[in-house]
Formats: structure tokens, C-alpha cells, sequence
């Protein structure tokens, strides 16, 4: 395969980034848009070239008598550190990453595209364009990395272009902090990561993915029987590089971070911290899968991990007063039920289920849907803001006819993430569901009950923003719906969440590269759209109109809501480890340590200096002639002792 | 077995020398100071040539003698008035210096006197030894890079000269 | 009567104790130049004898007198324009009063 376009891919992101990030201050905004917008445009051409290239075009390169391949098409030495210590930097192309290249490059066109009327009139436009081409560049090298190290520097990339966008409005306190935090607690489980990577790649002596999961027992086989702390050592480093995956995609307990990401820009929130970025924990488990099944104990923490949080963070979401807070959790738990699902697909033939890697084919159907109408969403929720300059649903209300494109095109992104059809949503969270009941009834009886509160949660916030009772205030000033620049995104992106269940998914991407043929199961999907027409139902019961059943609700269990409105005190644990125990015990230990034993060291070791100079400078006296007396006088007494020696 | 004038000649020398070196510090009147250095100068002279170093005897008596002098009698003039005494020294100073003097003179000639090797050979047997040396074996060491030859020295010195002569009209020069 | 090394080390040495008594006991700048003058005159003195009893086949005590003579010329001619300009800025040369440069 030739290798322009691939390159072309990374290379235009990047260069978009040096160019408007050096010379975007002299920059008119247009140009640096219309710049901004039309190389991400190339970019997302050759992405979708080079996607359906693979898909497509029968090449044997890419597909062998129906099995689709693994194909680096490129792979060079980057980094040499020793003979066995090679850092490679490449370019894979196999079917989820080629599914994450559509993804990201069609959301990121779309972004792009939308910031254009949304950040119109902020400071900074330019760079902000150079900041979204570099989280592009850095999230396609993510996806598209031969190995795991160059997954991981490019791992480190978007957290990077993720602290610069969240701390776009730098100028504001809460946008530093929450920038910093997002930071901290990503290379806080980046860390876990890295050793995982360590581990790992010490005893299969490779970074390569495809040298990993072609073979995962001979995986199993070179960690032999190593073991630590009771668990195989192998179990450890899967687990440890979940971590760095739980930090990512915000997974309890790490999950911290991702709600305050949203002081960063709403476009951003929608690229980076809804359908590409917190994806890239998913996409790890995904990309690591073959070795994550060789391993029971890691792909049930997956699991365990994602079914708690899922269930938490749409919990919370309903409590949420900020409209892009909800969608943030209702984010974490739409990731969290893509854990799961990925850790119910099991490699071993389980009894009852009729295709092994199920769960893996649906999680990442499920990252591909999710990503288009979780965008959608948030593009929306943009829209409000713009129109309304508050992020609360208090100040919103009857929207619906002041906004008619947005009401349309976020109903459809509600109804997708609801899971109805014929809409995105139903299609995958179906077969999620299908893998996690094919696993266990317990997780398939719990997510849909998650997948209930979803539905509950979103209607919720729905009714609210377009129902409900209008806001007085719109009288004084009239919300409308965006520029066409805003719209033609929530359209198009509309459009895409209510065709994406069709695709064929099972067709282009599974575990191993064999074709499956998806089809309805009949009872979980009759089970989960009853379970969120009775939630949406609820809601629409509560919120449609305005009337005092909710806040008899709140009223009747104050405790829980006001629990589930601060997070689960999430927060306020942290605060209380990090500023109590860590900051008040321990560094407090440690600064008086360093106060008063080693700078006193230092402080005496300087007095003492101090005090003999000051007793014997009396000696400088500025004479001439007190010098040299001094100094004859030394001579005799050495002229003395050569005298004495040589008699 | 030295010849008669020739120790006399050294008598005549030394006992100059340590006079007017003594004089030279101890007298009040500076420019008499100057005047005994000179005298202590043209005996080093007398002693270089009774040595047989007729060459360094004049260059003593040219340079160090003529010149030298010359810069001193040049600054005493400059910065003195007719008449003028130096301030009286501290006995307490005088007495550090003079016992310190003493003190090391002392050891100095202890030491000269129990050195063996400095006993021994006469004059005249050392200057029948050594060949007389002529200006131009002078003029050759001085321009040569042999063994025994000082090109680079020479050269080093009459950088340093230069050096000086800048730096004195740099130093002297009224702003 | 020989005349031996000795003889000519003592009034040496005598010269050199006048000059190192000089230098610590003067006052005056020029008078402390003229002691030094003094010290240096009884090390081109040992040179040359040392030269001249050790090593009589050579000259490189000579060598290096001449040197010396050389090198205390410039010297003195440094010092003297740094006395000068002394006595420019302070109106005298009397050493007890330049004694700023210390602690």
C-alpha cells in the first residue's frame, strides 16, 4: 500500500498545528479558521480513503479468505536504545483502527467546522484551531501506533492537547484548576500504565502489538509462572495498564477529572471528552484484547470496574444542574458500559454464546455510535449555551420553540443514547447487552438497568431544557439557534446517529477479523426498549410540564440527592486525602524535616563559615606591610625547617 | 689563593654594601635613602666585576644605577617638598621589623655557614675555570633557541616592557 | 686567604634583612620601593655568585640577573606611576592612609 496517504494523515494535523500555533498571532481569525477547517478536511478525505482502502478493497493485504488483517504499513526505528530496546514509530492499520480514523477525523471535521461560529468571538481563536490539529495529530498517531510505546507517547500527546483545551480560558480560576486536575490525575494512572508497558514488554520482549496478540499464550508462556503478591505477575501488568486506561476514560475512582474538564470550551468537550480521547482506555483494552483474554482475573476487573461506574456516574448524572455536567457523566457511563461489554467478551467458548469475541464487537460498535451522538450532544448543549450564556438548565426551559434545529437534532441524539429505534444507540447497546447476558445474567440484568437510568437521565434533561416552563428572561433577550456553521454539524451529525445502526458492523470489525453477521436478539432488545420507554416515560411524567413531583422526590430522600448531586463526595475524599492526610501529615513531616534538620545543617554549616571569617578578618587590614611581615615571617619559618631538615 | 687586590677590592665592596644598605633604611631624608641605594648599587656593580661579569657590571651600573635611579629621583621630586622627613615610625612597628630582620638575617647566615657545599673553591680558581664570556656568546644566548639559548624569555621580557610602558602612561595619565 | 661563596652570601644576606626591614618599617611609599630595590639586588647578587662558583662553565645566573635588572626596571616604572598617581589623588605617599582595600 502506498504510503502517502497515511503519512499524509499524521503530517497534515501537525503541520496545521505548527503553522497556526507560530504564526497564527499575525494571523486574521478567517484565515486561520478557513486553515484550520480545510486541513482537517484533507485530513479526514485521506483518513476515509485509507479506511475504506481496507475495508473495501479486497486487497490481501487486508483480508485473507474473509479474515481481515493486521498491516503495518509502515514501521521505522525511531528510537534505538539498545539491540533489543527499539522504539518503532508506525503506522497499523487493522479494523478498529481504521474505524477510529473515520471516527476521530469526522468528529474533529465536525469541531472544527462548529467551533468556527461557536468561538467566533473569543480571544485566542487561532490558538485554539492549533490546538485541535495537535490533539488530531496526537489521537490518529494514538490509533494508529505499531506499538505500545508509541501508543503511549501519543497517549501522553492528548493529555497534553487535553490540558491545553480545558485550560483554554486561562484567564478564569476554575479552568486552571480543572486543567491541572484533568493533568494530574491522567499522569497519575499514566504511571500504573508505564510499568504495566514495562512489565509487559520485559517478558515479551517486544512492544509490538501484532508480536503481542498474535500469540497470546505464548504470552503466557514467557511470563511462566512469575507471580506477586498472590496474583500472576502477567494479571498485574494487564491491570496496571488498564489503569492508565481507567485514567483516560475516567473510570472509578479515577473519574474525577473528567466532569470539570468541561470548563474547557463546549466544542472541545465534545471532541476530546466524549467521543475520541476518553475513548482511548477502550481502544487500549480493545487493542491489547487477545492478551486481556489469556487473562481471567484482568478482564473481570475490566469489568467489575466499568459496572460500578457505569451505574454511579448515571446515577449522578441525574442530580446534575449544569447540562454539560450530565453529559459528562452520562460520557463516563457510556464508557464504563464499553468496559463492560469488553469484559464480557471472552476468547473461550462459553456455553450459550454463539459467537465468542461478541462483547468486543459490540463495545467498539458501541464507541462508533456513542462518539456520533455523544458529539451531537454536546455540539448541542454548545448551541444552549451560546444561545442562553448559562450552562444550568435553571436558566433554560421551553427551548423548543426558539431553537427548533437544536431541540430536533438533540432529541435524536437522546433518543440514540437511549437506546430506541431504529436510532444508533438501540443497535449497539443491543448487542452489549446480548454479550453481557451471553456472559452472566447478573451483568446483563444490571446494565440494563443502567441503560434504563440513561434513558431516565437524558429524558430528564430533555424535558427540562425544552419543556418544562419557559424562562422569563427570553423575553428581554430571544435564544435562537446557532450560525450555519453551529447547525450544519448538528445536522449532519444528526443524520449520522440515526443511520449508524445500519451499518453492517460485525461485518468490518471483530476481535479476529472474522465477518459476523449481526442480528436483533429479540428478548434483550424488547427487554431494554421497554426498560427506556418506561424511563423516558417517567421522565416526560416529571419534567414535561412543570409541577412538584420532582421536588417532592428530591424531598423524600434530601440525603441521597444531595449525595448524588456533589458526585458521592468523590471530591471531597480526595480533597481529604490529598490536603489532610497527604498534604497536612505527611509533607507537613516532611517540611519540618527539611526545615529544621536539613536546611539547619545548612544553616549552621553557614554560621560557622560566617563567624570564623568575621574572627579572623582582622588579618586583611588593608597594610601592605602587615602582609609582608606575615609573609617573611612564614618564610623564616620555612627557610627553619629546611635548614633543620638538611643539617 | 686570591690575589691581594682582589680581596681588598671585596672588602672595599662588602663593608659598602652593608653600610648603605643599613643607611639606605634607616636614614630619615628620602632622597639621602635614594642617594645609599645608589651606592649599594654601584657596589653590587664593583662585585659583579670583580666576579668577571664585566658585561652585567655595566649593565648594573647603566640601568639599574643610571636608569632606575633616575625614576626614583623622578618620584621623590614629584611627590615631595625640600626638606621633607619622613613621618616617624611607631617604635612598636620598628620593633616587629627589626626583630624579624634580625631574626631571619640570623638564621639565613646560620644557614649559609653550615652548609658545606658553600665552602671551598676560591675566586681565582673559579675564574680560571669558566672560559670569559664575550658579548658575542651574550648576544648569541639572547637570540637562540638551543640549549642554554633564551629567545623565548627574551621575547616574554620585551612583551612585559611594552606592557608597561602602556600601562605607566596609563596609570600616570591625568584623566 | 681564599675568597669562598661565603664571603659574598653574607653582605647578601645583610641586604636583604636591611630591605626586608625597610619595607616593613617605612612609611612612605618610595622609601618602601627603595627597600624592595634592596631585596632584589641581594637575590641578582646570589644569582651571579652561585653562577659564578657552581657553575662556572655556564651563564645562566648571569642570564637570569640580567633578566632581573630588566623586569625590577619595568617594575619600578609601574610603581612609580601608580605612585604618582597617588599622590595626585591624596596629596601624599604615606602609606598608613591607603588602606581601603580590606575587609
Amino acid at each position: 500500500m502506498d504510503i502517502t496517504l497515511p503519512i499524509l494523515i499524521l503530517a497534515i494535523p501537525i503541520t496545521m498545528f505548527l503553522i497556526l500555533g507560530i504564526g497564527g498571532v499575525k494571523m486574521p481569525r478567517k484565515l486561520a479558521g478557513i486553515l484550520g477547517i480545510l486541513g482537517l478536511g484533507t485530513t479526514a478525505v485521506c483518513a476515509y480513503i485509507v479506511a475504506f482502502t481496507y475495508y473495501f478493497s479486497g486487497d490481501p493485504l487486508f483480508i485473507i479468505d474473509g479474515v481481515r488483517q493486521q498491516y503495518q504499513v509502515f514501521d521505522v526505528t525511531w528510537l534505538a536504545f539498545t539491540q533489543t530496546l527499539v522504539v518503532n514509530i508506525g503506522f497499523l492499520l487493522d479494523p478498529i483502527s481504521a474505524l477510529m480514523l473515520i471516527v476521530i477525523t469526522t468528529i474533529s471535521f465536525m469541531v472544527h467546522l462548529y467551533s468556527w461560529g461557536y468561538m467566533e468571538h473569543e480571544p485566542g481563536f487561532q490558538r485554539y484551531y492549533a490546538f485541535l490539529s495537535l490533539f488530531t495529530f496526537s489521537m490518529l498517531g494514538l490509533v494508529v501506533a505499531t506499538n505500545i510505546f508509541q501508543m503511549y507517547i501519543f497517549w501522553e500527546l492528548v493529555g497534553v492537547s487535553s490540558y491545553l483545551l480545558i485550560g483554554f480560558f486561562y484567564k478564569l480560576p476554575s479552568a486552571v484548576s480543572a486543567s491541572k486536575k484533568a493533568f494530574i490525575v491522567t499522569r497519575f494512572a499514566d504511571l500504573g500504565f508505564l510499568i504495566g508497558i514495562l512489565i509487559l514488554s520485559y517478558y515479551t520482549d517486544t512492544f509490538n502489538f501484532i508480536a503481542m496478540t498474535s500469540n497470546p499464550g505464548g504470552v503466557l508462556q514467557e511470563f511462566g509462572g512469575a507471580t506477586f503478591m498472590g496474583a500472576s505477575l502477567l494479571t498485574w501488568a494487564m491491570v496496571l495498564i488498564f489503569t492508565g486506561g481507567m485514567g483516560k476514560s475516567a473510570m472509578l475512582p479515577l473519574h474525577i477529572w473528567l466532569p470539570d474538564a468541561m470548563e474547557g470550551p463546549t466544542p472541545v468537550s465534545a471532541l476530546i471528552h466524549a467521543a475520541t480521547m476518553v475513548v482511548a482506555g477502550v481502544y487500549l483494552v480493545a487493542r491489547l484484547f487477545p492478551v486481556y483474554c489469556v487473562v481471567d482475573a484482568a478482564l473481570t476487573f475490566v469489568c467489575v470496574v466499568g459496572a460500578i461506574t457505569a451505574f454511579y456516574a448515571a446515577v449522578v448524572a441525574c442530580a446534575q444542574i449544569d447540562i454539560k455536567r450530565v453529559l459528562a457523566f452520562s460520557t463516563i457511563s457510556q464508557i464504563a458500559f464499553m468496559m463492560v461489554s469488553l469484559g464480557c467478551a471472552y476468547d473461550l467458548p462459553v456455553e450459550g454464546v454463539h459467537y465468542s469475541g461478541l462483547g468486543y464487537m459490540a463495545g467498539m460498535f458501541h464507541l462508533f455510535t456513542h462518539a456520533m451522538f455523544k458529539a451531537l450532544l454536546f455540539l448541542g448543549a454548545g448551541c444552549l449555551i451560546h444561545a442562553v450564556h448559562s450552562n444550568d438548565y435553571t436558566a433554560m426551559g421551553g427551548l423548543r420553540k426558539y431553537m427548533p434545529i437544536t431541540h430536533w437534532t438533540f432529541l435524536i441524539g437522546c433518543l440514540a443514547i437511549a437506546g430506541i429505534w431504529p436510532f444508533a444507540g438501540f443497535f449497539s447497546k443491543d448487542e452489549m447487552l446480548a454479550a453481557m447476558f451471553s456472559r452472566h445474567f447478573f451483568w446483563g440484568a444490571w446494565m440494563t438497568m443502567v441503560a434504563g437510568l440513561t434513558a431516565f437521565y437524558m429524558f430528564r434533561l430533555y424535558f427540562l431544557i425544552f419543556w418544562w416552563e419557559e424562562n422569563p428572561h427570553y423575553k428581554e433577550h430571544k435564544p435562537h439557534d446557532g450560525p450555519w456553521q453551529m447547525s450544519l454539524p448538528l445536522i449532519i451529525l444528526g443524520a449520522v446517529s440515526i443511520c449508524a445502526g445500519w451499518v453492517p458492523f460485525g461485518e468490518f470489525v471483530t476481535w479476529n477479523g472474522v465477518p459476523y453477521h449481526i442480528h436483533i436478539e429479540l428478548p434483550v432488545a424488547a427487554t431494554s426498549l421497554i426498560v427506556a420507554i418506561v424511563a423516558i416515560a417517567l421522565a416526560a411524567k416529571m419534567y414535561m410540564k412543570k409541577n412538584e413531583l420532582p421536588t417532592k422526590m428530591k424531598n423524600m430522600w434530601p440525603t441521597l440527592w444531595e449525595a448524588a448531586h456533589r458526585r458521592f463526595y468523590w471530591d471531597e475524599i480526595y480533597m481529604f486525602i490529598t490536603h489532610k492526610i497527604i498534604f497536612g501529615i505527611i509533607c507537613k513531616s516532611i517540611a519540618w524535616f527539611d526545615r529544621h534538620v536539613i536546611d539547619a545543617t545548612m544553616d549552621a554549616m553557614a554560621t560557622v563559615t560566617q563567624k570564623a571569617s568575621y574572627a579572623i578578618r582582622g588579618m586583611q587590614s588593608g597594610s601592605i606591610q602587615a602582609y609582608v611581615l606575615w609573609y617573611f615571617f612564614g618564610a623564616v619559618i620555612l627557610a627553619a625547617i629546611t635548614w633543620l631538615c638538611l643539617i | 689563593m686570591d690575589s691581594v687586590g682582589s680581596i681588598i677590592v671585596y672588602f672595599v665592596a662588602a663593608i659598602a654594601i652593608v653600610v648603605f644598605s643599613i643607611k639606605t633604611v634607616t636614614t630619615r631624608k628620602i632622597l639621602r635613602s635614594a642617594t645609599y641605594l645608589l651606592f649599594v648599587l654601584l657596589s653590587t656593580a664593583v662585585i659583579y666585576f670583580q666576579l668577571g661579569y664585566q658585561f652585567l657590571g655595566a649593565v648594573q651600573i647603566a640601568v639599574y644605577a643610571g636608569g632606575i635611579m633616575v625614576l626614583f629621583v623622578f618620584a621623590i621630586v614629584l611627590t615631595h617638598k625640600p626638606n621633607d622627613r619622613t613621618g616617624v615610625i611607631d617604635s612598636h612597628r620598628r620593633k616587629i621589623g627589626g626583630g624579624i630582620a634580625v631574626a631571619g638575617g640570623i638564621l639565613l647566615l646560620l644557614a649559609i655557614f653550615y652548609m658545606p657545599l658553600l665552602h671551598g673553591a676560591s675566586l681565582s680558581e673559579c675564574i680560571e675555570a669558566g672560559t670569559p664570556i664575550t658579548m658575542h656568546e651574550i648576544g648569541e644566548a639572547f637570540t637562540g633557541s638551543d640549549r642554554f639559548q633564551y629567545l623565548l624569555p627574551f621575547e616574554a621580557i620585551s612583551v612585559l616592557l611594552l606592557a608597561c610602558i602602556i600601562g605607566g602612561v596609563t596609570i600616570a595619565r591625568k584623566e | 686567604m681564599d675568597l669562598s661563596m661565603l664571603w659574598y652570601l653574607v653582605p647578601s644576606v645583610i641586604m636583604l634583612t636591611c630591605g626586608v626591614y625597610g619595607f616593613i618599617t617605612r612609611k612612605n611609599l618610595v622609601a618602601i620601593l627603595i627597600s624592595l630595590e634592596l631585596m632584589l639586588n641581594s637575590a641578582d647578587l646570589n644569582f651571579v655568585v652561585f653562577n659564578r662558583y657552581l657553575f662556572p662553565g655556564s651563564m645562566d645566573g648571569m642570564v637570569f640577573t640580567l633578566f632581573a635588572i630588566a623586569i625590577a626596571a619595568a617594575e619600578t616604572a609601574i610603581a612609580i606611576a601608580i605612585i604618582i598617581n597617588i599622590y595626585r589623588s591624596i596629596g601624599n605617599t604615606d602609606i598608613t592612609e591607603i588602606n581601603k582595600l580590606k575587609y
